[in-house]
């Protein structure tokens, strides 16, 4: 490839799965897994091989971690558009972007039947209470995204209409700078809020800032309460600014 | 557009029916204005309309104007158009802001353009200019429960402060 070029080379590899359910390499292979599978239907398969065949095929896990892996597989956002910050949220929808690579791909047109709400664009005053009703229309667990810097802090429209910052009036899980952002921007920020659901969020900024604990629970886990370090360093920084 | 001895012609007319109803005339980059007596701009708007001759039947558009230090402080611009020869006109009807601190007082156009019910209602509610016989004088873009006239040049832009770095250099503690 020439220096400077922007394309890639691909190598091809052959794709290993690694478990126990890897794919029979032969013909006699995959009919060997057949018959056991048979025998296990008919009741035929006792002791050592009965628990050979079992712990090759069985996952133990948690009720919720199985519910918390289905919903963040398995989102279903609301078709609700508030700016220009809405036509990429459709371009990700759309086979170039594909965010039915993660399972988000049906857009629901009534609120009582979606999981996200993606608030992509300015949020005006007189548009507040009516995002407001949509998400308390919403059923439980729901999530939402404020899309864009419009929506994050008020952006470039610091005036009377636009309220400044959507989580003034609704808890918003994911915050995805940019005006507005590249699809790219909100699958990443889809892909954090589904780290959230799952139960383990990268603490991203709080490792750097040095703020764990410092997060804000809208509902269910664990309250907010801020960390020793993050007390420190709050009451150094007040006494730097002389407050 | 009348050039500006049509301008003066209009005038001319306009003085034999609307006696003293014009107060001055500005023709400023190509675009001819009449500056009307506020209590007087149905009459002239009514004679623009249905004079032959003139019949400018087309309202295209009603502003407010907020010109601060100046005195009278407020405006209301009718932009009419003739669709005919194609020829614009602007009417400017001058407010002075009531001394008691109430707000501003015009005559409705609603009855002779029923187009500008709309854009009556978008002047009250940037400007708090009121519209005497609009049949539905209420906010129309902002929430009903607004309280301030958004456009005046008085009133604040809004918003939240922010701490630029720049801004803190030059006057430090600016925010406090």
């Amino acid at each position: 490839m020439a220096e400077g070029c922007t394309r890639l080379e691909i190598e091809r590899q052959k794709l290993r799965v690694h478990s126990s359910l890897e794919q029979p390499k032969t013909p006699e292979d995959l009919r060997a897994r057949q018959l056991r599978a048979r025998d296990l239907l008919r009741g035929d398969l006792e002791g050592a091989d009965l628990d050979a065949y079992v712990e090759e095929r069985v996952v133990t896990s948690t009720l919720e971690k199985v519910l918390n892996t289905a919903r963040a597989n398995s989102i279903f956002p609301a078709t609700f558009g508030l700016a220009c910050c809405a036509i990429e949220m459709m371009s990700t929808v759309s086979p170039r972007y594909d965010i039915a690579r993660f399972g988000a791909e049906a857009f629901r047109a009534s609120p009582r039947q979606a999981d996200l709400l993606i608030l992509s664009g300015r949020v005006s005053i007189k548009m507040a209470p009516v995002v407001r009703r949509i998400y308390d229309q919403m059923l439980e667990p729901k999530w939402a995204i404020s899309m864009g810097a419009c929506s994050s802090s008020g952006g470039m429209f610091s005036n009377y209409a636009v309220v400044q910052g959507a989580d003034k009036f609704m808890p918003v899980d994911v915050h995805v700078p940019g005006c507005p952002p590249r699809p790219e921007a909100l699958l990443y920020g889809f892909n954090k809020l589904q780290e959230k659901i799952r139960g383990n969020p990268t603490p991203g900024w709080r490792s750097r800032y040095n703020a764990h604990g410092t997060e804000e629970w809208a509902r269910g886990g664990p309250a907010s309460k801020p960390s020793e370090e993050a007390l420190e360093a709050y009451e150094k920084a007040r006494e730097v600014l002389g407050a | 557009m009348p050039d500006a001895p049509g301008l003066e012609l209009i005038l001319a007319e306009l003085n034999r029916s609307e006696a003293g109803a014009v107060i001055d005339t500005s023709f400023d980059r190509e675009q001819a204005a009449l500056i009307v007596d506020a209590t007087k701009v149905i009459p002239v708007l009514k004679w623009l309309k249905e004079t032959p001759g003139q019949e400018y039947t087309f309202l295209s558009s009603v502003h407010g104007v907020d010109y601060l230090p100046n005195t009278p402080r407020f405006a209301v611009h009718y932009e009419m158009l003739n669709r005919e020869r194609y020829e614009r006109l602007r009417i400017k009807a001058l407010l002075a802001e009531p001394e008691d601190g109430s707000l501003p007082h015009i005559a409705s156009c609603v009855e002779l353009f029923p187009t500008a019910e709309f854009q009556e209602r978008e002047v009250y509610d940037f400007f708090g200019i009121e519209f005497d016989g609009h049949p539905d004088m209420r906010r129309i873009l902002m929430p009903e429960d607004y309280v301030g006239w958004p456009q005046r040049r008085d009133f604040p832009v809004g918003g939240e402060p922010v701490i630029f770095t720049k801004d803190e250099v030059a006057s430090p503690g600016w925010w406090q």
